[in-house]
């Protein structure tokens, strides 16, 4: 079978890369592009570790397939720091301890940062329903949310 | 400087790569020319396996290779998965094969491997290996596994009893015969999968420049993997390597060795290309071990003012179809009854029964949530039934703090005694009380029954042997970069081990943490290890790491002593430069000392010291470390929905000497967020032809950010006189005592309908029919 043509955006760079045409988008990131800082957790959608934002729009990426973001604009974990220096959301999961493993990181830095572009003064409940599509099992949560509240407050001022 | 570090809660030195999406994780090893793995899984709880046939899944154009047992057998020293700790407790060995032969034993064994261009052709043709099952009679549940008329969940074996014990002590049949009270009560504890965000995955790799066949597993254990398949393939020590890329979580069942990681490692050398296997979360449910059915019978004898006099009961417990870890789970269980109370006199029979069940070994708390939810239950019918407080009745039976140390008359699994080192349990209690402000709790309940509300507050106690040896192995060591390096047995799978074991490391020696790096879990940088679980690494690995780098500074200002000319009492370490103090232009960099120490050709060691900057240490531990603590929740049930929320949570717990506080708060939080999706939500369900029926992490119910409230924390920091720093483990008290508090407060909320609830999870549909049942 012909493998698919796809040009899309990436953090803001052109790309073209060839894919399958039943290959998830979380696939041709990771295995295609090698792009791996998009975790898969589950390939259900239950668990949101493959979460990116297509043209802003958050989605989780094992359930999109990848011919579908011809044309579109992705944004990825890849794409969250400036260089070295670290987005808001980063810099306030490192200083608060809001992650363990990290698996789960990426995809909750990203659905955090579209919750922060819609709403930057979210309340706890809030973020905490924003974030019920992204399991985490070694937090608790607690830091991810104290984290999230901290980094939309620096955000503001 | 020294001694400066230790308490503070420094940032994780894993953070900035997991932050930014360069962690490491095992899907992420892209080798050149991979080939990826699918696994065919039996459909049936229970076949006999008549045969295989590869026709159509070979006919998959991608399809590389498809091994099924017989395949393999030419290739390895034996051909069972032989690692079950050792016990006199067992009645039958039950070892898992590498691959299924002539019979399958719970849906998800392994009975062949496919190695594919991609992971979708390889799981594609997985699906068209045709197995040829004959269906035999399954056993679901363990109670009637152990029915005479059962079925075998092994054709031919004389009975489901895979193991048989009883701990006991004290004077029973006196304690009963003397009672004022006697209070039964029958549970039937559930705890389900270990769920972390990455499933299970290895990689495969023959390396043939070194003759080395290297497997990055995710795995909580290198060393031992490492130690099976030397076993399995029966070739040298040198000719295998493990590694434990960054863990996306453990919790417990990653410690097992898999059907996976041979099949893996095997299939790399037999294709001759790397082999990569990534679970997918619905093998998670089927072929990772689980915790999952205790069914505990109890009796509790009280005097007239509510003391325990003595506890008995039978526990069955589920083994699954096979050996995966020992008989631990249910040993944990029945040591860990008597807890923090005094119970004079004690005796539980536990029978493990074989099911037809992805096979049982730990999940975070490994037993020990079981063990405190019967005890806690017990006292909340012995309060009912005196119509006592229940915080009261627990006050009046903890053990005294100058009772400590307290010795269980209970030997543990490797047949040391169990002493309890440090504490004071009343205390720990009494401020878990205080946070939550339980004195207030019934005027609060008052006010919201007047409006339709129903609160119930509940509180758990719980103990944990923590620190587990024997040992954890570290070696430290100085080079000439001016970097300290850490190699360890220990492995990190999330809790910030490394940070760890660099703050440990950093403030002994007196170096920055910046100047260290850490490498945890590989076999070959280092010998010997044990790994993550138990709640052992800053017991094990933290002493080996302190002791070890009280010998690097001491080698270090010996060294600098010889090089400036100077007495090493005059000596400081400040980041990676020792000075004399006073005098700042008198320094060396302990890069250029190690540079010395490494010595030239020809030139002697300066000083005639050994050469080198480095020490090793195995810091030995025979006993456990007591940690223990108390849990309290306030909930509010929607007596129309069932639905549960959790208004206030506090955990009170002594784990002794935090070395990073920040990572200690983590620890409790994520434990107690599993313990109450083990209360109120988590569920892996079999129907009774032993087919799981929740494979998707929907079905199964992890809890997400909006069910687990904010908890707060009460930190009681006790030192226990076992290692020189003073810490216990601190890795599973969140989730132990979790399920015994909440259960209790939903309880209590429904005080006005008489429910009462001796069974995990209590679902929202368990509690409106336990609501429905007492008004009928």
């Amino acid at each position: 079978m012909a493998r698919a043509h796809v040009t899309t955006t990436i953090n803001g760079d052109v790309v073209d890369f060839l894919c399958e045409a039943d290959q998830t988008l979380l696939s041709a990131l990771r295995d295609e592009l090698r792009m791996t800082g998009t975790k898969e957790g589950c390939g259900t959608g239950d668990c949101g570790a493959c979460s990116v934002t297509i043209d802003g729009r958050l989605v989780c990426s094992c359930l999109v397939l990848a011919v579908e973001v011809e044309g579109k604009a992705i944004d990825t974990i890849e794409g969250m720091a400036d260089g070295e220096n670290l987005h808001p959301l980063q810099k306030k999961f490192l200083e608060h301890a809001a992650l363990q493993c990290g698996i789960c990181t990426p995809g909750i830095l990203i659905a955090a940062r579209s919750l922060l572009e819609r709403n930057p003064d979210p309340s706890e409940t809030e973020i905490r329903y924003w974030l019920a599509g992204n399991l985490c099992r070694c937090t608790g949560y607690h830091k991810i949310v104290e984290a999230v509240l901290d980094a939309a407050r620096e955000m503001r001022s | 400087m020294a001694g400066d570090l230790l308490g503070k809660p420094i940032p994780r030195i894993e953070d900035r790569p997991l932050l930014t999406g360069r962690g490491r994780f095992v899907d992420d090893i892209h080798l050149p020319g991979m080939v990826h793995a699918a696994i065919v899984r039996s459909p049936l709880a229970h076949a006999r396996l008549r045969g295989l046939h590869r026709g159509r899944a070979a006919a998959v154009e991608g399809v590389v290779a498809i091994l099924a047992a017989a395949d393999l057998e030419p290739h390895l020293a034996t051909t069972t998965l032989s690692v079950g700790l050792p016990s006199k407790a067992y009645r039958l060995v039950v070892d898992r094969p590498v691959l299924a032969t002539d019979e399958v034993r719970y849906v998800g064994e392994p009975v062949a491997i496919i190695i594919a261009r991609s992971r979708y052709i390889a799981e594609d043709a997985a699906a068209l290996v045709d197995l040829d099952l004959e269906p035999l009679p399954a056993v679901s549940d363990a109670r009637l596994a152990l029915r005479p008329e059962a079925p075998r969940a092994h054709s031919g074996a004389a009975t489901n009893v895979v193991a048989e014990f009883t701990m006991a002590y004290g004077d029973l049949d006196g304690a009963f015969a003397s009672a004022a009270h006697i209070v039964r009560t029958s549970l039937l504890q559930h705890r389900g999968v270990s769920h972390p965000i990455e499933c299970r995955g290895a990689v495969g790799h023959y390396d043939a420049v070194q003759d080395c066949l290297v497997l990055w597993s995710s795995t909580q254990a290198p060393h031992s993997h490492a130690r099976m398949l030397v076993k399995l393939l029966g070739c040298d020590e040198n000719r295998v390597r493990v590694v434990s890329p960054d863990v996306g979580g453990g919790f417990g069942p990653k410690l097992v060795f898999y059907q996976e990681d041979i099949l893996v490692a095997l299939a790399a050398r037999i294709v001759g290309a790397p082999v990569k296997w990534i679970e997918d979360r619905r093998e998670h449910f089927m072929a990772t071990t689980q915790e999952r059915d205790q069914h505990w019978d109890m009796e509790i004898a009280a005097d007239a003012t509510g003391r325990i006099l003595g506890v008995r009961g039978h526990m069955i417990h589920d083994h699954g179809a096979y050996t995966a870890r020992g008989i631990n789970l249910a040993q944990n269980s029945a040591q860990i009854v008597p807890g923090v109370y005094r119970v004079p006199a004690y005796e539980l029979r536990v029978t493990l029964a074989l099911t037809n069940r992805v096979p049982v070994s730990p999940v975070r708390g490994a037993g020990h949530p079981q063990g405190a939810f019967a005890m806690e239950r017990l006292l909340d019918r012995v309060a009912q039934e005196l119509g006592l407080d229940r915080a009261e009745v627990r006050r009046r039976n903890l053990i005294p703090p100058e009772a400590l140390p307290y010795r269980l008359p209970i030997k543990t699994r490797g047949g040391t005694e169990m002493i309890y080192d440090s504490g004071d349990y009343p205390a720990c209690q009494a401020a878990a009380l205080a946070a939550i402000d339980y004195d207030g709790f019934r005027a609060r309940q008052a006010t919201a029954r007047a409006e339709g509300r129903y609160l119930g507050v509940g509180i758990a106690n719980y103990m944990k042997g923590t620190g587990r040896g024997p040992f954890e192995s570290v070696t430290i060591r100085v080079g000439p970069s001016g970097r300290v390096s850490i190699y360890s047995g220990a492995t990190a799978i999330g809790q910030g081990t490394k940070t760890m074991l660099a703050q440990i490391c950093a403030d002994a020696i007196g170096v920055d943490v910046a100047r260290i790096t850490v490498v945890t879990g590989d076999t070959g940088t280092i010998a010997l290890g044990h790994g993550a679980a138990s709640s052992r690494q800053a017991v094990n690995a933290g002493t080996s790491v302190h002791l070890a780098a009280l010998a690097v500074r001491h080698k270090l200002l010996q060294a600098a002593a010889i090089h400036l000319e100077a007495d090493a009492t005059d000596l400081e370490i400040i980041g990676g430069t020792i000075r004399v103090k006073g005098v700042p232009a008198m320094a060396v960099g302990i890069g250029e000392l190690a540079d010395a120490l490494a010595g030239l050709p020809g030139y002697g060691i300066p000083g005639g010291l050994e050469p080198g900057v480095e020490a090793s240490r195995h810091a030995l531990f025979e006993a456990l470390t007591f940690a223990y603590g108390t849990t309290a929740a306030e909930v509010e049930v929607d007596i129309e929905t069932g639905a549960v929320a959790i208004r206030r949570y506090v955990v009170a717990h002594d784990s002794g000497m935090m070395i990073n506080p920040m990572m200690v708060d983590g620890q409790i939080l994520g434990g107690a967020a599993h313990g109450i999706g083990n209360a109120l939500y988590e569920w892996m369900g079999y129907d009774a032809a032993a087919q799981p029926v929740t494979t998707t992490s929907a079905e199964y119910l992890v809890p997400g950010a909006p069910e687990i409230p904010r908890i707060e924390m009460v930190h009681i920091e006790i030192p226990t006189p076992h290692n020189p720093l003073g810490v216990k483990g601190v890795g599973e008290s969140g989730t132990i005592p979790a399920a015994a508090a909440v259960v209790s407060a939903v309880e209590d909320a429904l005080a006005p309908f008489c429910v009462r609830i001796g069974e995990t999870p209590i679902r929202p549909t368990r509690i409106l029919e336990l609501i429905a049942a007492s008004r009928r």
